[in-house]
C-alpha cells in the first residue's frame, strides 16, 4: 500500500471516529421555564450534578415572576412556540391542559416511585388518571401562631378549631399599641391571593363556588357569613392595610413578630421557623385551618410542578430531566448538599418517613396533615361539579376568582359592602359562565 | 425690609430650594433601591426601615451566582443600540423630508405615526408574538431590535422634526447654491447643525430601549433576553426577596446611569434645543 492509501485510511479512520464522537457528545439542550423560589433556586444549583449523570443533556434555565410565567407558558403552549421544554405549572393548570392534550403525559415506568407521590397531589395533577405533571414541591395550607402571646393570654390553638374560637384569640392578642396585630390573612385581590385563602375558608363555611348546574353561587348565605366573617375579623384585628397583603406582606409581618395568628401556605412553615429571617422562630406554633360547618376544603392544596409542552422537540431529554428532579433521589440529594430542613417537601410520603428529615423540620407533621386532609375531588359540602380546592379547575376561573378577590378586597378596604360586593361578583361570574357555553 | 439685591437673593434661595427638593424627590426611589440592595432580606422588610446598618454584598454575590449578568447586559447593548442607530438611519431622512419639504398631508402623517404610540402594547401582542414565531424571531436578539425600532421610531422621528424645523432654510437655500444634492444637505450641513438635538434624540431612544420591559419578557426566553428580564426573574410570590431584586435592579440600572452620566451635556443640551429664541 503507497503512503497516499496508508494516509487517505488514517485520515477516513480519525474523521470517522472524531465524527462518532461528536454524535456521541451532542448535547440536547433543554429550556426550563420556572418561578423564582428557593427550592427552584436549589434546582438550579444541583443542575451539573444531572448533567454530569447525563453528558448528553444541558439544561437552561429562564426563571420568571409567577404571572409572567403563567402568561409566558400559556403563550408558549397554546401557539405551539416551543420556546420552552421543561414548564413550571400548578394544580390549576395540569388538569385542564391535559385534558387539551396541551402536555405529555409523564413518564412513569422504570425506577420512578409514582406510589410514592403523596394520593392527593398525584390526583390533582392528573386528569384521567394520567399524570401530566410532576410535582416539585407541595403545599396546603395552616394556622401559624405565636405560642408565646397565645399562653400568655390564657387562650389555647387546637387543630380544627371553630373560626369563632379562632376569632376570640386573634382578640385577646391583638395589641396595636405594641405593633402586634390579632391575624393576618391575605388581603391582596387576585385568584391566587386573597380568593385561595378565601375559597378555603368559604368551603368550610358550607360554600361552593358553583352549583350542579355551573350557576355561580356568590350570593349565598354560605358566601355572605364568609366573606363577613372575613372583612370584620381583618378590620377588627388585622394589620393596617389588610387590603393590599398578600404571602410575603406577611410573612414580613409574622417574621417581624407583629402577627399573633396568620393562616397561610405551609411553606411559609419553613421560612417562620428559620432563625436567619425570623425574629420569633422559636416561638411558633402549628395547627390544622380553622372550620365552621365542616372540615371540607378547609384547607388547600397545590403543588408548583414540572411538565412537558405537548411537541416539544426534546421531550425525551426532558423526561429525563423531569424524572431526576421530581424523585426520592432528589430529595436525598438536597438533603445531603443542603440540609435536610431544606428539602423541597409536600410531594412524597417517602420524605414525611425520614427521620433526618423529621428531626430538622418541625413542621413536617403538620405540613403532612394538611396535605392529606385535602381532597380536590371532594372540597365542598354541597355536591360541585368541578375539581379544586381554592379554586374551580376551569379556564374561565383565573378571571372569576380575580374579579371576585377585587369586589371582596373593595369591601375590605370599605369602598362597598360584602352584600354588594358578592351581587357585583356573582352577576359577572354568570355573564362569563354563560358567554362560555356553560348554560 | 429687603433691598431689591435680597430679594432677588431669596428668590434664588427658594427656587433653588424647590429645585433641590424636586431632584431628592425623583432620585429617593433610586437611592432605597441601592442601600436595600446592601442590606440583608430581614433588615430590607424591617419596619420603621433601618437607614443605619452594617452593609453586605451577600446580594450581589447572589445575582452574580444565579444570573449571568454579563449575558443580559449585551443583550441589553446590543438592542437599545442597535434599535436606535436603525431608527436614527430611517427617522434622520423622514424628518428631513417632512420638515424641509412639507406637503398638505405632513401633519397628517405626523399625527398618524404619534397615534401609533397610543395604542397599548398589549393589544398587539397576539400578532407580533404570532408573527415572531412564524419568522424564528422568538427569543432572538434580532426580533427585539425590531420591535424596538418600531417602537421608537414615531418618537424619534417628531423629536428630529423639531429640531430640523428651527434650522434657518436659508442655509440649505445656500448648499443648493453650491450644488449640494439632497444627501449632501443631510450629511453636510443638516447633521452638523443639529448634532446635539440628535444627541439628545439618541439618548432618548436607548434610554427608552434599555428599560423596556414588556416586550422583553413576552418575546424572550434564555437567549436573547436583557437586563429588564433579569431583574424580573428576582421577584418570588413566596419569600421574601427585596434585597436581591434590589441589587439586580442597581446592576441593570448602572451601566445606563454612568453613560447618561458622562452624556449629560448633550442631554440637556439637546432637549433644551430651540427652548429660548
Amino acid at each position: 500500500m503507497n503512503t497516499l492509501a496508508k494516509n487517505s485510511i488514517t485520515c477516513a479512520i480519525t474523521l470517522a471516529a472524531a465524527m462518532s464522537t461528536a454524535n456521541l457528545y451532542a448535547q440536547t439542550e433543554i429550556t426550563v421555564a420556572t418561578v423564582n423560589n428557593g427550592h427552584m433556586i436549589e434546582m438550579q444549583k444541583l443542575t451539573p450534578i444531572f448533567e454530569q449523570a447525563h453528558p448528553d443533556i444541558k439544561v437552561k434555565w429562564v426563571t420568571l415572576e409567577e404571572g409572567v410565567l403563567r402568561q409566558n407558558v400559556t403563550q408558549d403552549i397554546a401557539n405551539k412556540s416551543g420556546l420552552y421544554d421543561v414548564m413550571t405549572i400548578g394544580m390549576y393548570e395540569a388538569p385542564i391542559w391535559g385534558e387539551r392534550n396541551w402536555l405529555e403525559p409523564i413518564d412513569t415506568s422504570g425506577n420512578y416511585d409514582v406510589e410514592d407521590i403523596i394520593p392527593s397531589i398525584r390526583g390533582g395533577l392528573s386528569y384521567n388518571n394520567t399524570l401530566y405533571a410532576a410535582p416539585f414541591y407541595g403545599e396546603s395550607s395552616m394556622v401559624m401562631y405565636r405560642k408565646d402571646l397565645v399562653k400568655a393570654a390564657g387562650m389555647e390553638i387546637n387543630d380544627r378549631d371553630s373560626w369563632e374560637h379562632i376569632r376570640d384569640v386573634a382578640a385577646a392578642v391583638h395589641n396595636p399599641s405594641e405593633g402586634v396585630y390579632g391575624m393576618c390573612l391575605r388581603g391582596k385581590a387576585g385568584w391566587g391571593d386573597n380568593m385561595a385563602f378565601l375559597s378555603t375558608m368559604a368551603n368550610s363555611f358550607g360554600a361552593r363556588w358553583f352549583d350542579e348546574d355551573w350557576k355561580p353561587q356568590l350570593e349565598t348565605a354560605e358566601w355572605k357569613s364568609a366573606v363577613n366573617f372575613y372583612v370584620d375579623l381583618l378590620t377588627k384585628y388585622g394589620p393596617p392595610g389588610a387590603s393590599s397583603n398578600s404571602f410575603n406582606e406577611n410573612l414580613a409581618l409574622f417574621n417581624q413578630g407583629k402577627c399573633g395568628m396568620w393562616i397561610d401556605a405551609t411553606i411559609a412553615a419553613s421560612f417562620v421557623t428559620d432563625p436567619k429571617q425570623s425574629t420569633v422562630a422559636d416561638q411558633v406554633g402549628f395547627a390544622q385551618s380553622p372550620i365552621k360547618a365542616t372540615e371540607k376544603g378547609a384547607n388547600w392544596l397545590w403543588a408548583w410542578s414540572l411538565a412537558i409542552p405537548a411537541g416539544t422537540k426534546n421531550a425525551d431529554a426532558a423526561q429525563t430531566f423531569i424524572r431526576w428532579a421530581t424523585s426520592k433521589e432528589y430529595i436525598q440529594l438536597v438533603g445531603q448538599t443542603n440540609g435536610w430542613a431544606s428539602v423541597p417537601t409536600g410531594t412524597r410520603t417517602s420524605t414525611y418517613e425520614n427521620p433526618k428529615f423529621l428531626k430538622a423540620a418541625v413542621f413536617a407533621e403538620a405540613e403532612l396533615k394538611a396535605i392529606n386532609s385535602a381532597n380536590p375531588a371532594d372540597s365542598t359540602l354541597k355536591p360541585s361539579p368541578y375539581v379544586g380546592v381554592q379554586f374551580a379547575a376551569i379556564p374561565e376561573f383565573q378571571a372569576i376568582g380575580t374579579t371576585t378577590g377585587q369586589m371582596v378586597s373593595g369591601a375590605l378596604a370599605g369602598s362597598m359592602s360584602v352584600d354588594k360586593a358578592l351581587k357585583s361578583a356573582n352577576s359577572s361570574a354568570n355573564r362569563q359562565m354563560r358567554q362560555a357555553g356553560y348554560y | 425690609m429687603m433691598t431689591l439685591n435680597q430679594q432677588r437673593k431669596f428668590k434664588t434661595f427658594i427656587t433653588g430650594a424647590f429645585a433641590w427638593f424636586i431632584a431628592l424627590l425623583l432620585f429617593f426611589p433610586i437611592f432605597w433601591m441601592f442601600i436595600t440592595s446592601f442590606k440583608t432580606e430581614l433588615q430590607a422588610i424591617s419596619v420603621p426601615p433601618s437607614l443605619f446598618f452594617e452593609p453586605t454584598l451577600e446580594n450581589f454575590g447572589i445575582v452574580q451566582e444565579r444570573s449571568d449578568y454579563l449575558k443580559h447586559a449585551f443583550n441589553s447593548i446590543i438592542t437599545s443600540f442597535g434599535s436606535t442607530f436603525i431608527a436614527l438611519v430611517i427617522g434622520v431622512p423622514a424628518a428631513y423630508a417632512m420638515a424641509f419639504n412639507p406637503t398638505k398631508k405632513t401633519k397628517d402623517i405626523l399625527l398618524w405615526m404619534l397615534s401609533t404610540k397610543m395604542l397599548p402594547a398589549v393589544g398587539v401582542l397576539v400578532p407580533i408574538y404570532i408573527l415572531s414565531r412564524d419568522y424564528g424571531l422568538l427569543d432572538s436578539r434580532t426580533g427585539l431590535v425590531i420591535i424596538f425600532t418600531l417602537m421608537n421610531l414615531p418618537i424619534i422621528i417628531w423629536m428630529l422634526f423639531s429640531y430640523f424645523k428651527d434650522l434657518p432654510k436659508e442655509i440649505l437655500e445656500a448648499a443648493r447654491m453650491d450644488g449640494a444634492n439632497p444627501w449632501d444637505e443631510i450629511v453636510k450641513v443638516v447633521l452638523p447643525l443639529s448634532i446635539g438635538g440628535i444627541s439628545s434624540t439618541a439618548l432618548l431612544s436607548i434610554i427608552l430601549c434599555w428599560n423596556e420591559a414588556f416586550w422583553s419578557l413576552n418575546l424572550t426566553a434564555s437567549e436573547a433576553a436583557p437586563l429588564t428580564a433579569m431583574i424580573a426573574s428576582y421577584s418570588s410570590p413566596e419569600g421574601l426577596f427585596w434585597a436581591k431584586l434590589s441589587a439586580a435592579s442597581t446592576l441593570a440600572c448602572a451601566p445606563i446611569v454612568i453613560f447618561g452620566w458622562f452624556c449629560q451635556k448633550q442631554l440637556v443640551q439637546g432637549l433644551t434645543f430651540g427652548a429660548v429664541k
